[in-house]
């Protein structure tokens, strides 16, 4: 009696928990409704039988339960019971797989009109490329990935030229259109999800996949890793934003090609060394730091980190979040640097000054933080002389209290947490490994040993 | 008839004396089935705790500071292989196998006892191998239990110098140990069976023991091949698996290998798995429905082709778990169609289940709620596969929390169920006592509703699209708040779940002394198992003379019999007017 409540109240707990649980899919803003029509029907069928072989069952425990003296029925066999329930299934899975397999035939081909984009995976950041004027991707491989060329375009492939690169997590889509997504990658296996858009599929190194979607809803939605890509994997996001043309257009012409990236001339350091003089009045004119003016170590550190900092705070992805005093300070000076090649003469000048040690000021238990260090050296290299290919600065060698402020600032959400600071985001995970301000200051102070 | 004349060997094939040739070298299959059992056991409790510190750090992030992303990573590796190899296939075949196929078939051994004992041992080593990767540098892989290269060989995956080699080690010589056992398995059963035990008459736990088995003997051989080749890459450098590829900026030498030709190996291997565990738990189960609701099994011989349909069709139905892994599509339309073909046999032996108890006389023993618990959760593991087997609703649900849920209802909670359903049923067997019934059944309840309310719910996680193997789900915008509050939710359930195994062990150690004692048939079973003439049954099991089987495994309630069962080494009565034979 007892057991055929308990699966009453399961069976009507279950159904109930599908109809009011606020937990469903997630409103849908691709072309791909019809995946949602076909997991309905899934529901329905299944959800049938759920309630039907369970209720009879429940029924079956009650109604047949131990009785002295009872004698159960002698059975062994029904055909024609058999013959009909076998039927009845048949026909069930058919309903099921019919529409499937009518869905999944528009999945694979991938419309004639469809414009094509490329996706590229690595551990543990998503990367874009578009085709330029031409409508063509260049050829790409491996053997040709290098920093300065970490799609590894073929220089001599006329096509590649005019690529349009998106060397960063965030991208723009038009809306109304089929996309081809080409899939890339170039480590590991990855998987590329939109779950707004239902379709995925996964990143295969040596081998081009494909997803097709046309995005159908304006707006900006994550982009996830689903496929176990190494330890980092959950850290592993993007976002996509899909907008009108117009405004589509706009953006992918602020992107450089892959020639502008080739052609991008070296800083200029005569001529960064007058903007630096800004910098000089907290940094140091050495760019040594200066921990009174809350200026840390700029030397020593590498260019792209360099660039990729100063132009977040001059779009504003840095620098403004309320609690974050010292960065806001820094914003109104970046504004002194009118251009990206400004941007590139000023730290073509910190790298000509000499990379003298700082002051230690941080003490901790070293090799409570040689431990912890282990986290951060996968992304940061194994004596935190920073690494490319991870997007991770070094810092080794840097101003110790500023990694201790900015190891809080990733804890407390003040850095890291603007939208289109994916790579702040990831830092923002990984400095929550550090448990209270102890493991900062060991951590540091093993840093401080490198 | 099936009769073969190394059934009727009278004498005993060794005679053990002293305490290490009885218990430890034991060339007795019961011993080296209880064996088997404990070490699964043993090992699949560290998985437990596993599983545990997985559901701390997923309902409540960042409070464990013992729990770093790469301990997370070695924990789900670990967990997902010690369960589905070291503990679901060596308890089911190595155990349940060991113990039920010569007792059940009359026999009064294994026909090759010495390799059975050698299995026993491969398979202690590979589980000491496998959990020695604990203790070496940097610990064991973090490469999840798939193992999927590149990743599992490169920097970047925990455990990348020792884990994953000693992982890949462990495997090889657990399949060694498995088909050393699981030829003994067969011939077994296919040379040694007793008189008047045909085919068509042998309990369904049997069918479903050598089912797997052969499904285990020709599966295994991919896994084997597929972690030789892995180790060559990892070792010399050979690139079956390794495409040209950069490793954290560096260029390495690999070039022209295939990351997808692993997937292919691994889930050739990967699904029969599936059915190398749950065949023994259909059979078995199928078994305690009957013994228990005092009613023959329901269309026997359809039963057992559909267990045969079921093996054969896992065969090629693999890369319905690749459907996103950027094979063809077009494989799409093949695996989908198999795949949901596979439903058809699978929903008859569901059928079958129920209408054995209808019109039964149900007895509600501890094993007969588990075995009742086991259809329902089967059911909605079996309808979840539905989903993720038709190729264009696997699209959004593939690699989300909605995997994992179907696939630990299907295959890790309903045989699980089984299997203490087993234990409960066949523990008076073993050792002469009877577990304590008011135990088994608070353990039942708890474990049931426990199990239900951590893997139903989780399901809607995974429509949300919460991706599964993420140490921390972060902020995304399409995860609202109370997603994590339901994680939490899961969490405490599934270690509540986690702490009442304990009273499962408590009530096993203590009913050896204290249980009631059980006689030799404490269920009125009809199978040959409780006909032996000692519980414990003795070395050789049936004293001087092997048992003769005179009906089907089935006979309960016969019409114009008294008794509400007849054993089936009982020649035919008079009165009875079965049609079975």
């Amino acid at each position: 009696m007892v057991f055929a409540i308990a699966l009453i109240i399961l069976i009507i707990g279950s159904v109930a928990f599908h109809f009011l649980s606020p937990w469903y899919l997630t409103p849908l803003a691709s072309n791909w409704d019809t995946i949602d029509y076909t997991i309905d029907i899934t529901f329905w069928v299944t959800g049938i039988v759920f309630v039907a072989i369970n209720g009879f069952l429940a029924w079956c425990v009650y109604k047949y339960r131990y009785k002295e003296g009872r004698k159960a029925d002698y059975e062994p066999e029904n055909k024609k019971l058999e013959v009909w329930l076998t039927a009845i299934t048949a026909v069930g899975v058919a309903a099921m797989l019919a529409p499937g397999l009518f869905v999944w035939g528009q999945f694979v081909q991938v419309p004639e009109d469809a414009w094509e984009m490329e996706v590229v995976g690595q551990q543990w950041h998503w990367t874009y490329r578009f085709p330029g004027a031409d409508g063509q991707l260049g050829a790409a491989s491996p053997e040709f990935m290098s920093e300065d060329n970490p799609f590894g375009i073929n220089p001599d492939d006329p096509a590649g030229q005019d690529d349009k690169l998106i060397y960063d997590p965030v991208v723009h889509i038009p809306s109304g259109k089929p996309m081809h997504a080409l899939l890339r990658a170039k480590d590991v296996l990855h998987n590329f999800t939109v779950p707004q858009f239902r379709v995925k599929m996964d990143l295969v190194p040596g081998l081009v996949t494909y997803v097709w979607l046309t995005p159908t809803v304006n707006g900006t939605y994550d982009i996830l890793c689903e496929e176990l890509c190494g330890v980092g994997h959950y850290t592993m996001r993007g976002r996509i934003t899909v907008e009108d043309q117009a405004d589509f257009d706009v953006w992918l012409a602020q992107q450089p090609t892959f020639a502008d990236t080739q052609a991008e001339l070296p800083g200029d350091p005569i001529a960064g060394q007058a903007s630096y003089a800004v910098c000089a009045a907290c940094h140091g004119f050495q760019g040594e730091g200066n921990v009174a003016m809350n200026g840390p170590k700029l030397t020593g550190q590498s260019a792209w980190y360099l660039e990729r900092q100063l132009k977040a705070y001059k779009r504003g992805h840095r620098g403004t979040h309320a609690q974050d005093t010292y960065g806001q300070q820094m914003a109104p000076m970046v504004a002194t640097l009118i251009d990206e090649q400004s941007i590139n003469n000023v730290v073509a000048y910190i790298r000509s000054l000499p990379d003298e040690p700082p002051q230690h000021t941080v003490q901790g238990d070293v090799a409570n933080g040689a431990e912890l260090a282990e986290g951060c050296v996968v992304c940061h290299g194994d004596a935190g002389e920073g690494r490319h290919y991870t997007n991770a600065p070094r810092y080794a060698g840097m101003s110790d209290w500023y990694l201790v402020r900015q190891l809080k600032n990733f804890q407390s959400g003040v850095r890291g947490t603007h939208p289109e600071d994916k790579y702040g985001e990831q830092m923002g995970f990984m400095s929550k490994q550090l448990y209270g301000d102890d493991a900062i200051n060991d951590v540091v102070a093993y840093i401080n040993t490198l | 008839m099936a009769y073969v004349a190394i059934a009727d060997q009278d004498e005993p094939l060794h005679d053990p004396q002293s305490f290490i040739e009885k218990y430890i070298w034991s060339q007795d299959h019961k011993v080296i089935a209880i064996q088997y059992g404990i070490t699964a056991i043993g090992v699949g409790l560290v998985a437990l705790v596993l599983s545990g510190l997985m559901r701390l750090q997923l309902g409540f992030p960042d409070q464990f500071s013992f729990i770093d992303p790469s301990s997370y990573y070695q924990f789900i590796t670990m967990h997902g292989m010690i369960m589905v190899i070291y503990l679901l296939t060596a308890l089911f075949l190595g155990g349940f196998g060991n113990y039920l196929i010569p007792l059940m078939l009359g026999t009064r051994d294994m026909v090759f006892p010495y390799m059975n004992m050698l299995s026993f041992w491969a398979y202690f080593l590979s589980v000491i191998i496998l959990l020695a990767s604990f203790f070496v540098p940097a610990g064991p892989t973090g490469a999840g239990w798939t193992l999927y290269p590149p990743q599992a060989i490169l920097p970047g995956t925990p455990g990348v110098d020792w884990g994953i080699i000693l992982m890949l080690a462990s495997l090889a010589v657990f399949i060694v140990a498995f088909t050393m056992g699981g030829l003994n398995y067969i011939t077994t059963a296919l040379q040694a069976r007793c008189r008047g035990m045909t085919l068509m008459r042998m309990p369904l736990s049997v069918w479903g023991i050598i089912s797997a088995t052969v499904l285990g003997l020709l599966a295994f051989p991919a896994l084997l091949v597929s972690a030789i080749m892995m180790l060559l890459d990892k070792l010399i450098g050979t690139s079956f698996f390794m495409p040209a590829l950069i490793n954290l900026g560096e260029t390495l030498e690999y070039n022209g290998g295939s990351p997808v030709l692993f997937q292919h190996l691994f889930w050739f291997f990967g699904h029969p798995e599936v059915y190398i565990v749950a065949l023994p738990a259909f059979g078995i189960v199928s078994d305690l429905l009957s013994t228990h609701a005092r009613k023959n099994i329901f269309g026997y011989r359809m039963m057992v082709w559909a267990i045969v349909a079921i093996g054969g069709l896992s065969f090629v139905v693999w890369a319905h778990h690749m459907y996103v892994s950027g094979m063809h599509p077009y494989f799409g339309f093949f695996f989908a169609t198999t795949t949901l073909i596979i439903a058809v046999p699978t929903a008859i032996k569901v059928y079958n289940w129920v209408l054995t108890l209808w019109r039964g006389n149900i007895r509600l023993t501890t094993p007969m709620l588990f075995a009742i618990g086991f259809i329902f959760t089967f059911i909605n593991g079996g309808l979840t596969g539905l989903f993720l087997g038709n190729v264009t609703v696997d699209l959004p649900l593939s690699d989300t929390y909605f995997v994992v849920a179907h696939f630990h209802m299907v295959m890790g909670v309903s045989p699980i169920l089984v299997l203490f359903g087993a234990i409960y049923h066949w523990y008076p067997k073993m050792t002469g006592r009877l577990m304590d019934e008011t135990l088994g059944k608070w353990h039942f309840w708890i474990t049931f509703v426990g199990a239900y309310s951590v893997y139903y719910p989780m399901h809607y996680l995974g429509f949300l699209g919460l991706p599964r193997r993420y140490y921390a789900m972060g902020g995304a915008e399409f995860m609202p708040e109370s997603a994590q509050s339901l994680n939490a939710g899961i969490s405490v359930a599934a270690l509540t779940l986690g702490v009442a195994q304990l009273i499962f062990l408590y009530n096993a150690i203590v009913s050896l002394k204290k249980g009631k004692p059980a006689g030799h048939n404490p269920w009125e079973a009809t199978t040959l198992e409780w006909q032996t003439p000692d519980t414990p049954p003795h070395h050789g099991n049936w004293g001087d003379k092997l048992p003769v089987v005179h009906r089907w495994a089935y006979d309960y309630s016969v019409p114009g019999v008294e008794q509400d069962y007849i054993p089936q080494n009982v020649p035919r009565g008079e009165n009875e007017q079965s049609g079975q034979t």
